[in-house]
Order: structure tokens, then sequence, then C-alpha cells
């Protein structure tokens, strides 16, 4: 049996969080002390996730138990969840978090007029705690709610750099984003009305005897595919990814490495729930949703790498490179098998590392070229920043799948898991051609960094980063190896998780 | 009076001419480029129709009704979408189980413990505010969440950067308040009657906000529409007083204070009811008789807090989208 204080956790990290968002209006603002007392917070709740995860695996167990928020239990009122994967979501978007903040944290101070800050910090601290319950909770009316929290925390957290761009991006994610709530909105209702419950586990109950008695199916497929579609949108599955480019190209790097790295998982994270607590794999299979996802992400998977093939920025560039590497996590989610879905929780992970790293280090090479995020305007800022063009050419590695670096070791998990599948063919082809687009629009950007620039005179003398930057740059670069090249011992965590989840 | 007719006339006749006087702020623009000579002309691309290709000619084509043609495609095809989403819709509202059916999924033992136990369990008369408030409170602190949000993000985006603008150039600020759309007429100065209807309702409506926030828990109402009628108050004050009165006891620094302590009381009490709740631990918190005002343990106190959030929120977007200050 758990002991007390872990099972407290996911509770606790939730509430500080929320408490931490609440007080920081009143917080003073001198010497940027809200900002760094968030820090402080989200890296408690990232050792506490940790702690949680050791005393669910602890001894070879893979354990998960429920919470009940409040004195009544379960199907009357709220309930959170915590099993294996769950804490390990948390661990990875907690440190993701951190690592986005700190990184960006001299770029946060030069984008953004000091009082938006501190209602910054307030959005950001609101997005984690959302991020987290999504993630513990095990009612599907908490997690929409949590939804909206954290959508409006992600809107808000692109406009905060002033500039008709930014307002342009952040309505047009706004609109996205509200549809997409609509659509999660209608679906919940449709199932409620279906099955009578909010609780996951007691709507799985109903959705099953649905099936023996092929009652209700029509509706049933309706719900489905609405709140695939819903959380699809927010989660930038391709066709409807237009808002993503924009609303990560402009904001500023701190928000750009956020939302790339964990608003979108959050979402695709409640899709897997949803898929395996609340309607089961075999139902999902029955109703023809794998295939569709397994579609979708094919083509996003193409479709991203041709969109970010065409970009110039930097910053847009790696944004559509998201819409791509989020295909990869629907693919392995269309695979429907436990291999597959522990895949994309990898890639989950993997990306939530990856793709911040990206956004930090473009920050930093744009920051000594002028704030010029043009690729031909990047040349030779290698050599200004080191640490920075590091980040770029790891991450660059890690998403072409190289081995040794992160995106290697989802990749190949993706491939393994496909092996048992009927449609092996497409989804490797799909791989292998989506990794060559990827090497076409990732090398140019590291040769063009790494080429010495021949007319030095127009050199532009940059402030040497921070010693904030290089160590968060470290971390981000020593987690991208490590997840390269020891992730089975994870993999195998996240398959018990994956395990449990039913 | 015969000079004074001439003189509208001129006025009226330079009016029709366009020479009247010329706004301050008119963005006068540079005059063209002299002609060239004709030998020194660019060529005209299209001055040779019979010698365009047909790629140059669908360019040309294009460019005339390529927009008109895409927004007839974009207008057909949205209607088409809306269509087929309204025609599934329906569909499958005629598939789901009949409304009030007994025998309807939602009808089980959920809502027959909430209906039959709701009261002595919470403590509340109203079932609602013991469903909302005790038994799915964590929801609820998420709406009030959302509402907290949301309230910060407008502030943080209309608020403190128009602001900052105003107070840099003075002309903008002219400007601004020239293009306050919602307030019709100079605000407050001869509205007796506005004036006087505000100042015999406003503490009708307040006095009914307060009810209706503070029997939550025993009749009918609550948290959410008490704050919402108690935020009229401060709108209908803020039109017939003028803005600048309300802000005085209302202003942003107030917003954030009374919202952030109001989510705080809800996080703290609410996270000690949970914890104690998950744990199994004794509860504090006395549940008292049914029917009396201090009753059904913390749903007073939170009901009073979610009022303050929502009054607080509402009067901030009123205030923020009709003046772009609170």
């Amino acid at each position: 049996m758990i002991n007390i204080f872990a099972f407290n956790i996911p509770f606790a990290s939730i509430f500080l969080l929320m408490i931490t968002a609440i007080v920081t209006p009143l917080l003073p603002k001198k010497n940027r002390f809200n900002e760094k007392f968030s820090c402080c917070v989200i890296g408690l709740v990232a050792i506490l996730s940790a702690y949680l995860l050791y005393a669910l695996t602890n001894g070879g167990q893979s354990l998960a138990f429920n919470f009940s928020m409040g004195h009544f239990p379960a199907p009357w009122g709220n309930e959170l969840r915590a099993g294996p994967l769950e804490a390990i979501l948390a661990l990875f978007f907690c440190v993701a978090m951190l690592l986005s903040l700190t990184g960006n944290f001299s770029s946060t101070a030069e984008d953004i007029a000091p009082n938006r800050r501190q209602i910054f910090c307030v959005l950001v601290n609101l997005l984690m705690a959302s991020l987290l319950a999504l993630t513990y909770t095990n009612d599907l009316f908490t997690a929409y709610v949590f939804i909206e929290i954290n959508t409006i925390a992600a809107c808000a957290i692109v406009a905060v750099k002033e500039g008709a761009g930014t307002t342009r991006a952040a309505i047009r994610y706004l609109i996205m984003s509200l549809v997409g709530s609509g659509l999660v909105m209608i679906a919940i209702c449709l199932l409620y009305d279906l099955t009578g419950h909010l609780l996951m586990q007691n709507m799985h109950g109903a959705i099953q005897v649905l099936m023996v008695t092929k009652e209700y199916t029509m509706p049933l497929t309706v719900a489905l595919a609405l709140i695939t579609v819903g959380l699809g949108i927010k989660s930038a599955l391709y066709p409807f990814a237009s808002w993503l480019p924009d609303a990560h190209g402009t904001s500023t790097n701190a928000s750009s490495a956020i939302l790339s790295g964990l608003v979108l998982k959050g979402h695709i994270f409640t899709i897997i729930k949803i898929f395996y607590r609340v309607f089961g794999l075999d139902v999902i299979h029955y109703l023809r949703m794998d295939t569709a996802i397994f579609i979708f992400g094919l083509v996003a998977m193409i479709m991203g790498s041709v969109h970010a093939l065409r970009q110039t920025n930097i910053k847009r560039m790696i944004a559509w490179s998201s819409v791509a590497q989020v295909g990869y996590i629907f693919l392995g989610v269309g695979l429907n098998t436990v291999a597959g879905v522990a895949a994309a929780c990898l890639h989950i992970i993997i990306h939530a590392c990856v793709k911040p790293m990206l956004f930090t280090a473009a920050g930093g090479l744009s920051a000594v070229a002028g704030h010029k995020k043009n690729l031909h305007e990047l040349m030779g800022t290698f050599y200004i920043n080191r640490w920075a063009g590091l980040g770029l050419i790891a991450g660059a590695f890690s998403m072409m799948g190289i081995p040794a670096f992160a995106g290697f070791a989802s990749k190949l998990s993706l491939t393994m898991a496909s092996f048992d599948h009927p449609f092996i063919v497409w989804s490797l082809a799909t791989l292998a051609t989506s990794s060559v687009l990827n090497a076409l629009y990732y090398v140019p950007a590291v040769i063009v960094v790494l080429t010495k620039n021949k007319n030095a005179q127009n050199k532009i003398t940059a402030p040497e980063p921070t010693t904030l930057y290089k160590f968060s740059m470290f971390v981000f670069l020593s987690l991208n190896f490590y997840l390269g090249l020891f992730c089975m011992p994870l993999l195998r965590l996240i398959t018990r998780g994956v395990n449990v989840l039913q | 009076m015969h000079e004074e007719l001439k003189n509208i006339w001129k006025n009226f006749f330079n009016w029709v001419l366009g020479n009247g006087p010329r706004p301050e702020n008119e963005v006068i623009p540079p005059d063209p480029p002299p002609d060239l000579p004709f030998t020194q002309k660019p060529q005209d691309k299209y001055s040779r129709f019979h010698e365009a290709t047909i790629k140059e000619r669908y360019e040309q084509w294009l460019e005339i009704h390529g927009l008109h043609i895409f927004s007839i495609l974009y207008s057909g095809l949205s209607i088409l979408t809306c269509v087929v989403i309204v025609c599934l819709l329906l569909a499958t509202v005629a598939e789901l189980p009949p409304f009030g059916h007994e025998r309807n999924p939602a009808n089980n033992e959920v809502i027959r413990r909430y209906v039959e136990h709701g009261g002595h369990e919470t403590g509340a008369q109203n079932i609602v505010a013991g469903l909302i408030l005790d038994y799915r409170a964590f929801d609820t602190f998420g709406e009030s969440a959302v509402l907290f949000t949301a309230a910060v993000s407008v502030l943080m985006i209309l608020g403190a950067s128009r602001r900052n603008k105003l107070n840099k150039s003075p002309s903008l600020k002219s400007e601004t308040t020239s293009r306050n759309f919602l307030q019709r007429g100079p605000p407050s100065l001869d509205e007796p009657i506005l004036r006087g209807v505000a100042s015999l309702s406003i503490p009708a409506i307040l006095m009914m906000g307060c009810v209706v926030v503070i029997n939550g828990h025993l009749t009918p109402g609550g948290g959410f529409s008490g704050g919402a009628i108690l935020s009229t108050a401060l709108i209908l004050a803020s039109n017939a007083y003028g803005p600048e009165r309300v802000h005085e006891f209302y202003n942003e620094r107030t917003f954030i204070v009374s919202s952030s302590t109001a989510l705080m009381i809800y996080a703290l009490s609410k996270g000690y009811s949970f914890f104690t709740g998950a744990n199994h631990f004794h509860s504090i918190i006395p549940k008292g008789t049914i029917g009396n005002i201090f009753s059904a343990g913390l749903i007073l106190p939170l009901n009073i807090c979610v009022g303050l959030i929502v009054a607080g929120t509402l009067y901030t977007f009123y205030s923020l989208f009709s003046k772009g200050d609170l």
C-alpha cells in the first residue's frame, strides 16, 4: 500500500500551483521576486512528482490509487487518479516548464513589460496547475473545466508580448481553441446523457453495456468523433493546426516553449485517457476511431514537415515541426495497442523536453543576431552563443532521429510498436519519409548557424548568455542525451503505467 | 444676415468641393512622382492584351475575379459544412434517450443520492448549492478560477498597455475618449432621470444581490447569480455617476486583491475539506441545522467568495471593454 505522504501528492501539487497563481498578484514585484517564487514552486512540485513516481513503482510493483476530493466517494464527488504514467508525465511536464522559464528568464524581461510580467507569472502557474489537473483527473467534467483554464491561459500568454502580430495570433488561437472547447462540451453532454456518469470508470462500464446491447451506437460514435476533433484542434492535429505557427512563432520564447512543449501534450494525454479509461480500446476499434486517428497522424507527419520546409523564419519553422511531431504521437495512439500508446507517451515526454530546448536555443541565437529571426540572418551565430548553438544542433539531430539523441528513442519505439499492426507498411514508409523531410529543413538551419560570417564588420556585440541560460541549456542537453541513450527503463515504466491505466 | 447666409453658402460650397478646413490628424498622401517622358516610361505589362500568354491572362483574370470567387467558394463551403454538422447533430439528438423518461441512463444512483440524501449530507436546503459547492466543489473551484483567469488576462491585455500608451501621448487619450462608443452623450452631468432612478435602484439591487448570495444554500441562487446581480449595480453606478466615482472605491487594485483573497479563502478552506475527506480525518467544520442561515458547512462562505469573484469579473469586463480602464 502506498504511504500517506505520496497519497496526497497529486492533490497537493495541483493546489500548491493554484494557490501560487492566486497569491502571485499580491507578492512584491521587486527584483522579479514573484517569478523566482513561481519557479521554486514548480521545482518543488517536480520533486514531489518524482517521489510519487518512486513510491508507485518501488520494488517492481505498479500501483494506482484514487483520491476522492472531499468527504463523498467517487460517483458523487470528484476524484483524482494517479498511476505510474500520470506521475511520469507530471514529472516531465514540471521539468520542461521549469527549464522553459529559467532558460528564457532574460528574454522574458526583454519582451514583456514589468506590469504584464506579474500576470504572465499568474497565467503560467494556472497553466501548470491545469496541466497537472488534466493529467490526474478521473472525472470528465473536471477535465473540461481545466481545459477551459488551459485554453484561456494559453491564449493570454501568446498575447502577453505586445504587438499586432501576437494579438492577431492570439485571437486566431482563441477562436480555434473555443471551437474545440465547444465540441468537447457537446460530446461530454452526449456521453452523460448516454451513460449517466461523469466518472471515467463508471462511464466505461456503461459504454460496455451499450456495446453488448448495441444501443445508441450512432450517438456514441458522434460523441467520440466530436471529442477527438475538439481535442485534436487544441492539440494541433494537422488539418486543424492552422493557428499553431502564428501563435507559437510570434509569441515570446518562453510562451513558445511552453505552448509547444506542454499545452499540446496536456490535450493529447486527455485524448489518451478518454480512449483508454472511458471507451476502452476494443470500443475505439469497433467505432473505427483508431484508423481515423492513424490516418490523421500520417498526414500530419508529412504535411507539417512540408509546411516547415517553406518557412524562412526559424521560430515558424520549429512551430510547423511541432505539427509533424504531434502527428507522430497520434500515429502511436492510432496503433491502438499498449505498445503504440506507450510509444506515443514516450514521444510526448521526449518532445516536451526537446521542443522547449529548440525554442530556447532559437531565442538565444536570434538575440545575438539583433533579434532577427530569418534563417539567413543567423549566419555564424553559433560562434557568439555556443550554448544556444549546441542546443539547436542537438534539438535538430533529435528531431531527425539521429541515434543517441532523444528523438531516436521515440522513433525506434514507434517503429517497434507498428510491427504487429496491419498498416505496418504505411506507418514505416511515413516514418522514413517524415524523417528525411525533417532533415531537409533542420540540416540547412544547422549549416547556416555553423557557417562563419565573412563580413565581420557588422558583427553585433551581443551580451554574454547568463549563467541561468547556460545552466538550463546544460540540463536540456543532458536530458536529451539521457532520453536518447537510456530510454528503455523509461519505456518499460511507461508500459507498466499504460497497463494499469485501464 | 445677408453676410451670414453668404458665409454659410461659401462654407457649404467649399465643403462640396472638399476645400473645407482639414482635421488636425488627417494624413495627406504624398504627391505622386512626376510622369516620366514617354520614351522612359516602363512598359505596361498588360497594355497589349493580344500578346499575353495564357498564364498571364490567367493571372490577370485571377487578379480581377479571384477574391470574388474565393469569397463565394468560402461562404458556400462554410454553409455546406454547417448544414452537414447541423444535420449530423440533429440526427444524433433524435437518437438520444427520450427527454424526462424514468428509465434513462441519467436517472441512476448518482442522482438518487443527490436528491434523497443531499439535504442531510451537505446541510444545504438548496440541493443545487449542495451539489456544486460540496459534492463537486472541485469543479466549482475550477470554474471560479476560469473567471479569475479570464479577468486577469483581459486586465493584462487591455488595462496596463493602454494606460501606458495614454500616459505617453496625450493626443491618443483624447482620441480614445472620443471613441467611447458605449457612452452616449456626456456622462452623468445632464441625465437627471438616470441618476434619479439609479439612486433609488442601486441600494435595492445591492440588497437583492446580497440576499441571493447569502441565502444561496437555502433558496435558489448562490454565488454565480448573486454576483451577476451585484455587478449590475456597479455597472449602473458607473453609467449614472461616471466611472471616476466608481473608480474611487473599485479599481484595479481592489479587484485584484478582492478576487485573489476570495479565491484564496476558497482554495484554503476547500483544500482542508478535500484533505480531511480523502484521508478520512475528522473535519472540524460543523454542518448546522438545515434551514438556518448558519448551516451547510462551508457553502455560505464559499458562496460569498464566488459572488465577489463573479461581481468583480463582470464589472471588470464591462469597464475594460467600454472605456479601456478599471
